[in-house]
């Protein structure tokens, strides 16, 4: 049938192109996981499983799992709090609405690495203004990037000024787009704020929450760029993230073989956790229809 | 509502509006300093705290001497990004429509498992796929210029555009569709003549985060260009050296995130239209 043959139109262009794009780094990864390939010895031998028995016994990758985890699970939900509070607060009846909106999606729209280098100017410790407010304040001066606990701290803060506008931008289009008739009901059953934000404001608001925040653990866990620039993975290894050690293990060692088993290792770990996670999410944030 | 919830409410907003300004008011003042105005210590306020100077303005259009000339990667990342994003936006609303609006079956794919195995490209770190991408660019000669890294960014973009497009299109009436398709138009005639010209919200939000997330890119960027191609979040962390020209860096992170303030008015005002709500969901 025409219709049958017609929809393939759509598809396969988009399909072929990506998949042409995507399949040689993908086996290349796999195949020179299994090889020895680093700086005396460039070339696809087979040395079988001996890269991954390597990275079993790998604490430093494990670790870098557990500060990704921390780093990416605590940027995240504090973006959704603070996206979704600032939401709320701009949804309906406040003066200069629209030019609050623009300003709260600004930090989203600029480059990662770029704002990065501002943001370690920032952190300076002596020459930096952020120790500067705290002297203002009559505190004193933290060493926001040589401690380990601050380091991390620093990385979550940028990382929550950046992409909270992601979080806000999602939940008050869904906010936005909400029907009037549920809160009405609630008005008229004489249900607070705070119920009604309970009962119908959050329950509809829920499938919109959990894709956003799905896509900001997809793309907070890759987490590269803006660490190289602000601590380097550093005070020692405080905030080497998962990213951040395949890319000294790959490109800065030339361990292409082992860096390419650590690469596929966290691709299948990431695959299932994320899986995991939002099923989780939904089962958590999808209530039973109790909506007033 | 109280006077107290109202007072409560804006010093949140405010308080907030300081976040977000606080790093852009302290790279513009920085973006007129000199070394000495930087080794005294923070300050804030040019002629009362420290002698302002457009140096780090001039570096910016300057070759040589520590300048970046900032107009050739700024035209280059233009060129990659916009095209990547055409591209992006071409192929994946095409699939995003098939996606939305036909069933699909090949073995045990279904769906759900071809949308899930585009948006699913955005798990890679760009650190995986960096030195395959070398090596593959490096075998078609496009290592170093901007056709590989267009290449490179419609992988990256192309999730982007099905994710915000397949949700768009699910909340498009499929009426439309069938009205269409009664009047005798094939399913191509009924996508290129009926509905695309009513998913002009959708293709905006969609076109725009190809945009942000193309502009933004500097791992690719960083590992797949050299000399002949040179993009702008490469040219201004090169500064990033030994010793860091504070003050050049700021004049340059401020002209490099200007374009993109466009898109934020740009995105608000489809929010303010409810626009954007199918688009997003």
């Amino acid at each position: 049938m025409s219709v049958d043959r017609g929809k393939l139109v759509f598809v396969l262009p988009g399909l072929i192109v990506l998949v042409a794009i995507i399949l040689f780094p993908l086996l290349f990864t796999i195949r020179v996981s299994f090889s020895g390939w680093d700086v005396a010895q460039p070339g696809l031998d087979w040395i079988g499983l001996a890269n991954y028995l390597r990275l079993a016994e790998d604490t430093r990758f494990w670790e870098s799992f557990a500060r990704l985890a921390v780093m990416a699970i605590g940027s995240v939900a504090l973006e959704y709090l603070l996206g979704f509070g600032l939401a709320l607060l701009v949804w309906r009846d406040v003066r200069a609405g629209r030019f609050f909106r623009v300003l709260f999606l600004i930090p989203m729209m600029t480059t990662p690495v770029i704002m990065a280098v501002i943001w370690r100017t920032v952190f300076h410790e002596s020459l930096g203004p952020a120790n500067d407010l705290l002297r203002l304040l009559g505190i004193a001066s933290l060493p926001w990037l040589s401690d380990a606990a601050l380091a991390m701290t620093s990385v979550i803060i940028v990382e929550v000024w950046q992409w909270t506008p992601f979080m806000f931008l999602m939940l008050l289009a869904g906010l936005l787009s909400l029907p009037r008739e549920p809160f009405l009901a609630a008005a008229i059953d004489g249900a607070g704020p705070i119920r009604t934000f309970l009962r119908v404001t959050f329950p509809m608001i829920a499938p919109i929450s959990i894709g956003a925040i799905v896509i900001r653990l997809i793309e907070a866990s890759k987490i590269m760029d803006t660490v190289y620039v602000i601590t380097s993975g550093g005070p020692g290894t405080a905030t080497e993230t998962s990213s951040y050690y395949i890319f000294i293990r790959g490109l800065r060692d030339f361990q292409i073989g082992y860096a390419a088993s650590l690469s596929f290792t966290y691709l299948v770990i990431m695959a299932i956790s994320l899986t995991i996670i939002a099923k989780v999410l939904a089962r958590a944030m999808i209530v039973k229809d109790n909506a007033v | 509502m109280s006077a107290l919830y109202r007072a409560l409410k804006y010093a949140a907003i405010l308080l907030w509006s300081a976040f977000v300004i606080a790093p852009f008011l302290w790279a513009l003042t920085t973006s007129f300093k000199t070394a000495n105005g930087i080794t005294s210590g923070p300050t804030y306020i040019p002629w009362l705290q420290y002698e302002p100077s457009f140096e780090g303005w001039r570096l910016l259009f300057s070759s040589g001497g520590g300048g970046i000339a900032i107009a050739g990667p700024y035209l280059s990342s233009l060129v990659v990004t916009i095209s990547a994003s055409l591209i992006s936006l071409a192929l994946g609303t095409l699939a995003a429509y098939g996606l939305s609006r036909f069933t699909y079956r090949a073995g045990f794919v279904r769906n759900a498992d071809i949308t899930f195995f585009f948006i699913s490209q955005r798990i890679m770190p760009p650190v995986v796929l960096a030195i395959p991408f070398f090596l593959m660019l490096q075998f078609l000669g496009l290592l170093d210029t901007e056709v590989g890294l267009i290449i490179v960014y419609i992988a990256l973009l192309m999730p982007i555009a099905v994710w915000v497009m397949v949700d768009f299109f699910n909340t498009v009436p499929r009426e439309l569709d069938e009205s269409a398709m009664l009047d005798g138009c094939s399913p191509f005639e009924t996508f290129w003549r009926v509905i695309l010209p009513n998913s002009r919200p959708g293709l905006v939000v969609a076109g725009l985060f190809c945009l942000i997330f193309g502009w933004n890119d500097f791992f690719f960027a960083f590992t797949l260009t050299f000399t002949q191609t040179q993009l702008l979040p490469v040219a201004i962390v090169a500064l990033n050296s030994s010793v860091t020209p504070w003050w050049s860096l700021s004049a340059a992170a401020l002209v490099s995130v200007a374009p993109l303030v466009a898109v934020a008015f740009v995105l608000e005002s489809y929010l303010s239209r409810g626009n954007l709500a199918g688009a997003v969901r």
